[in-house]
């Protein structure tokens, strides 16, 4: 019973996940040499590492936006490497959150449309309640009022909660996220993190968290070590 | 498609002054076509409309006589020396027949036999040569409406009474009432009053269309109960040639359509219509190239928001269609802009210009133009849309 409650839980299952650049060409070269790691829903994860150690190259396979050359991996319970293009776009569009380091919002558009953004693109004209929803989110991440502000008339920690209330519209079981206050204040860093916190708690939504900050890493609940494209620790906190 | 259409807009509003620039260039583009679509078009209408309105469609003709040639015994070779026989004044045979039949064709609106030959006109000392037309008035009329050119006096014929232009009327200084003796030679003459003098623009004809009665004019040619040639109009004045064609197989006459008879005018137009429309295709291309380069920019501007749009879950398919819809906006947009621009230009040359002729405004022109302008607007775009289509999402955030 136990073993098929973990199941359940289960958001992300890399099985000697390889990926390399370059591949048959004099240049090639191998960023991720064969790591295995799973993730669950209630984790709230940093992934660490020097530059060039492959955190970011692992960070795009696990987000589908880049394929791993040899391995799998299961999100949702699903295999993902033979996937044919357009399932993988529709999956990182449901199952998965981004939020980048550089809030990288659409400018044309407001904030309240730039959360609905992916409903917008998976099923077109936002429902009424979907407006709500995202009028809510707005409201958790403190920005009540600014819904029909364009993002260049926000403040970068703004943007970035925007950027976060984005990734969230969906209800993703991932939230992927890259620096994600490697461009803001302490104070703003502090807010943006403890939302990450209360989505992680409240959604049961997993995190993975890019960063170089020690500090951040210290308050995750676990933090993956990469070095070199290999994993080096994987050690949980509490 | 909403969610395509949207950003599609929004991109385009928010690149304001781009869009703007490349709107402009579109709608100067389209001006351009549809002014001098219209231009000519109208242009060649008035020359066709003067050229149809001092003849027929089509003449119809009895086929030329020509010798015939006794077949060369076999075995032998025959040289042969011919000289063409001289073509005689004569009559289409049946030709009441051959008018009621034509009557009862479909698309032809008005037949008219009439006999036609050569004469002199004498007055005094004064002696012009002349073609004398007998014709049948009120079917003639719906040919040529003589009527509505007629000086002075009364299109009137028959009972003595003839129609004469005003050149001829000049050239022997005549006027309405004033008796005129035509001579159709071997002692065949005629004096016939003058009852109307018409003026229908062409010179030649002006001085040589003697307008009589049929029967007199039979006479005066010495081909009693004879035509020698039948005017026919058809509704579409394109379609005379086919129509003549028709006509010359089921009565083995020589049916002539207006086309053939004035072949280098035909020739003329056609090479203007290539020119009018190697122009459009020009201005088309280059609107088409502004389109495809300012949305490829827009791409590449655009590079970092296609990533995220992508990295949300946005289909390539959907990508490709934001970028053709901002294409066929383009297109559409712009040909309306420049239909307008291009009216508008019509009707400044109609209501300030030369006054040579009148361009007509044909309703289906802007529908084509707008439509067309649109498929191209969404052809242009094909390139730049694929390309945005094809970027590879981490590479479009990374670097974007």
């Amino acid at each position: 019973m136990a073993e098929h409650d973990e199941h359940q839980d289960e958001v992300l299952r890399l099985q000697g996940l390889r990926k390399s650049y370059n591949v048959g060409k004099p240049t090639e070269v191998e960023v991720l040499h064969g790591l295995d790691l799973c993730l669950q829903r209630s984790d709230f994860a940093a992934l660490v590492g020097a530059s060039g150690s492959g955190k970011s190259t692992l960070l795009n396979v696990i987000g589908l936006l880049d394929s791993p050359t040899a391995g799998e991996l299961f999100l949702l319970g699903e295999p993902t490497r033979e996937m044919p293009e357009a399932r993988r776009t529709a999956l990182r569009g449901s199952a998965i959150g981004f939020v980048f380091q550089f809030h990288h919002l659409i400018n044309a558009f407001t904030a309240l449309e730039n959360v609905l953004m992916p409903l917008m693109v998976s099923s077109g004209k936002p429902t009424r309640a979907q407006i709500d929803e995202a009028r809510g989110l707005l409201r958790e991440v403190g920005l009540e009022g600014f819904e029909q502000r364009k993002p260049d008339q926000l403040s970068g920690g703004q943007q970035q909660r925007v950027a976060v209330a984005r990734a969230l519209v969906t209800r993703p079981a991932l939230l992927l996220a890259d620096e994600p206050t490697g461009n803001l204040d302490s104070k703003s860093a502090a807010e943006v993190f403890d939302l990450f916190r209360t989505f992680n708690r409240e959604f049961g939504c997993g995190v993975l968290l890019v960063t170089h900050d020690a500090r951040l890493s210290a308050q995750c609940d676990r933090t993956i070590t990469l070095v070199d494209g290999n994993i080096a620790s994987d050690e949980v906190h509490r | 498609m909403w969610t395509e259409w949207t950003i599609a807009t929004r991109f385009l509003r928010e690149g304001r002054a781009q869009s703007a620039l490349i709107l402009v260039g579109i709608a100067v583009g389209v001006a351009v076509i549809v002014f001098i679509t219209a231009l000519i078009a109208g242009l060649q209408a008035n020359i066709i409309d003067r050229t149809l309105g001092t003849q027929a469609h089509i003449k119809i003709e009895p086929a030329e006589e020509t010798n015939r040639i006794l077949p060369p015994a076999p075995g032998t070779t025959q040289l042969v020396l011919e000289s063409k026989r001289a073509q005689r004044l004569r009559s289409i045979n049946n030709w009441q027949q051959v008018v009621d039949v034509l009557d009862t064709l479909p698309r032809v609106t008005a037949v008219s036999p009439l006999i036609s030959g050569p004469a002199f006109a004498r007055r005094g000392e004064a002696l012009q040569s002349v073609a004398l037309m007998g014709i049948d008035a009120p079917r003639y009329q719906q040919i040529i409406p003589v009527q509505d050119d007629i000086v002075a006096g009364a299109f009137r014929i028959g009972a003595g009474d003839a129609v004469i232009g005003r050149q001829l009327a000049t050239d022997l200084g005549m006027y309405v009432g004033d008796k005129l003796r035509l001579d159709g030679g071997q002692g065949r003459e005629a004096v016939v009053n003058v009852a109307g003098i018409f003026e229908l623009g062409v010179r030649e004809l002006d001085a040589r269309y003697v307008y009589l009665d049929m029967k007199q004019a039979q006479a005066l040619l010495d081909l009693p109960g004879a035509a020698t040639l039948i005017d026919v109009t058809v509704d579409d004045i394109f379609a005379a040639q086919t129509i003549a064609e028709r006509i010359t197989h089921m009565t083995y006459l020589d049916a002539e359509s207006w086309m053939e008879s004035n072949a280098d005018l035909m020739n003329a137009l056609r090479s203007q219509s290539l020119s009018t429309q190697m122009i459009s295709l020009f201005v088309a291309l280059s609107v088409a190239l502004g389109i495809a380069s300012v949305l490829s920019v827009s791409v590449v501007q655009r590079t970092r928001e296609i990533g995220i749009l992508r990295a949300m879950g946005t289909a390539r398919r959907q990508m490709l269609q934001v970028f053709l819809v901002q294409g066929a906006l383009f297109g559409l947009a712009g040909s309306l802009i420049g239909g307008a621009i291009g009216y508008g230009l019509v009707w400044a040359f109609n209501t300030f210009g030369p006054k040579l002729f009148f361009i007509p405004v044909n309703p289906w022109l802007p529908v084509a133009a707008t439509a067309l302008a649109t498929i191209t607007g969404i052809v242009a775009a094909a390139v730049p849309a694929r390309r945005a289509a094809a970027l590879d999402p981490v590479e479009a955030i990374r670097y974007g």
